[in-house]
């Protein structure tokens, strides 16, 4: 029954789901609104089991003392502290209503003064390693790594005013030549053309993975004892 | 150093760089920059102007919905997007609806509603030019229910009023009343959701923001689904230039991806320098180790 029921319910929503795309008139059309309203309200709980997966694993992790434990007090303290400031609106309006987001509220401040720029912080970091990274890998080894250093240098150098004034002089009939012409012409042909083969093949191998799930041949989602 | 070979050595320390140095040289290229403000005017590029020309093309009181699909993270890259296209809607008195698809979003709408709406256009008024509507989970599916029914899942704003005492709540019934989407971000859920399942579905005009990394990822869907893209800060800066055109009196206010352009440049330049250094190193290397292949060979 445990295999059985949630294959069952996986086969009819997915049915419903897609039948309600192709026929959206009553019952598929009203029957896939109300599944996707069954989601969000799913996907609300799922914030408690990730809440609760978070301080399982790293309450275990503090407790036997595992290697690099004090970031796990850490990552426990910050979600303590968050949760206490959001849930209980320390300093804003009260009420299950109340606007997190007050000036002056606790969580308002935290998210401002702590978690926007320690974020900042990760994400700006990445500049370092891209510079470094790019020095290193970026080598002219073969030809399929040429063009990807030629395209590399293009884009780098049309994504800013350097790559105008560089080619600026060259003619009108040649203006296609430019540094920003080329740059714009790689973002919208090959790239462009790249990626959508990219996405035709994801949705492809979406498809037959939906119907392998729907038909209950692909049964992995059901956990570890469900074979 | 080789002592052998001192010139070889010197283009093995190259090659081999640490990469402090690099970091250092990056540091100083965006430190320098910024402390001299040192910055570059950008003209706006088609699929920029694309987003100006349509937001410039809707009435007065026309409904826009700006979704904050984004965290801290990439603040500096996408605020200065939003500060330009709130700007621009406030200039234009379109009603701008604010959402968000990340709980991380929540806190910027706010923070927006605070920076821009209510410092520079006071006589805007909460609820009848523009409403906050915060946060929701539910990513895809969330569009997915708002597309038919949009009070479904918003009961109440963000400040917990009831939904129907909100003015401009009133008559939107669902996606489909409003002229454009506005999904800024780049992530997921983001622009792409929003093309997959409320702009395709609803015949609704998409257009947003994205960061740099994920712009080139959002090409396929130009500019039949996607009606315009603003990528990265030089995105953000074509949108600042291109309303400074349109609204000389912007230019007094604050541009900071404009001001942002003058590192980036350096930055760019420096890394290419990097590029350029790199394969240099990596050629001479080559040709010496073929020498050293060719000459042990000969012995042979």
């Amino acid at each position: 029954m445990r295999r059985q029921i949630p294959v069952v319910i996986t086969f009819i929503v997915g049915s419903v789901l897609i039948i309600s795309v192709f026929i959206p008139h009553k019952p598929f059309g009203q029957l896939g609104e109300n599944f996707s309203v069954y989601f969000d309200i799913i996907a609300v709980f799922a914030f408690i089991l990730g809440a609760g997966n978070l301080l399982r694993v790293h309450g275990n992790r503090i407790y036997k003392k595992h290697k690099d434990w004090p970031y796990s007090v850490v990552t426990v303290a910050g979600f303590t502290v968050m949760m206490i400031a959001g849930l209980f609106k320390i300093g804003g309006s009260p009420g299950i209503t109340g606007d997190l987001t007050e000036p002056g509220s606790m969580f308002e401040d935290l998210y401002m003064y702590v978690f926007t720029p320690l974020m900042a912080t990760m994400f700006a970091l990445l500049a370092f390693y891209v510079a470094s990274a790019s020095h290193r890998a970026f080598r002219a080894k073969n030809k399929e790594a040429t063009v990807l250093l030629l395209a590399a240098f293009v884009i780098l150098l049309g994504r800013t005013p350097f790559g105008v004034e560089l080619t600026s002089w060259l003619p009108d009939p040649l203006s296609f030549l430019e540094i920003p012409n080329l740059a714009s012409w790689i973002m919208s042909v090959p790239n462009m053309a790249g990626q959508r083969a990219i996405m035709v093949g994801i949705a492809l191998g979406v498809i037959a993975m939906a119907l392998r799930v729907i038909l209950g041949v692909e049964r992995t989602y059901l956990g570890a004892d469900s074979e | 150093m080789n002592p052998d070979n001192p010139k070889m050595g010197f283009f093995e320390t190259i090659a081999n760089i640490d990469r402090r140095v690099i970091f250092l040289f990056i540091g100083f290229a965006v430190i320098i920059p910024v402390l001299l403000s040192f910055s570059c005017t950008e003209e706006a590029t088609p699929i920029v102007q694309a987003v100006y020309d349509e937001i410039e093309s809707l009435p007065e009181g026309s409904k826009v919905l700006i979704s904050f699909d984004y965290g801290p993270s990439t603040v500096p890259e996408v605020q200065p997007m939003i500060d330009a296209l709130l700007r621009h809607s406030c200039e234009k008195n379109l009603k701008m609806y604010m959402m968000a698809l990340w709980g991380t979003g929540h806190n910027l709408i706010s923070e927006s509603m605070q920076d821009i709406i209510e410092k520079e256009f006071p006589h805007k008024i909460y609820g009848v030019d523009y409403v906050n509507l915060g946060y929701k989970a539910g990513n895809q599916g969330l569009i997915n229910v708002i597309l038919t029914d949009m009070k479904k899942m918003y009961t109440t704003d963000a400040r917990g009023s009831e939904i129907d005492a909100v003015p401009m709540m009133v008559d939107i019934r669902n996606l489909k009343s409003f002229d454009l989407i506005l999904s800024m971000g780049g992530g997921f859920p983001g622009i792409k959701e929003w093309v997959l399942f409320g702009g395709d579905p609803g015949n609704i005009p998409v257009a947003g923001g994205a960061t740099a990394v994920s712009a080139p990822l959002l090409y396929p869907y130009y500019p039949r689904q996607l009606l315009g893209l603003l990528g990265g800060i030089k995105g953000a800066a074509e949108y600042e230039s291109a309303l400074i055109k349109g609204y000389p009196k912007f230019k007094t206010h604050s541009h900071p991806a404009i001001d942002m352009m003058g590192p980036q440049t350096v930055a760019h330049i420096v890394i290419v320098f990097f590029i350029v250094i790199g394969n240099i190193t990596f050629f001479i290397g080559r040709k010496r180790e073929e020498g050293e292949k060719r000459e042990g060979g000969v012995i042979k």
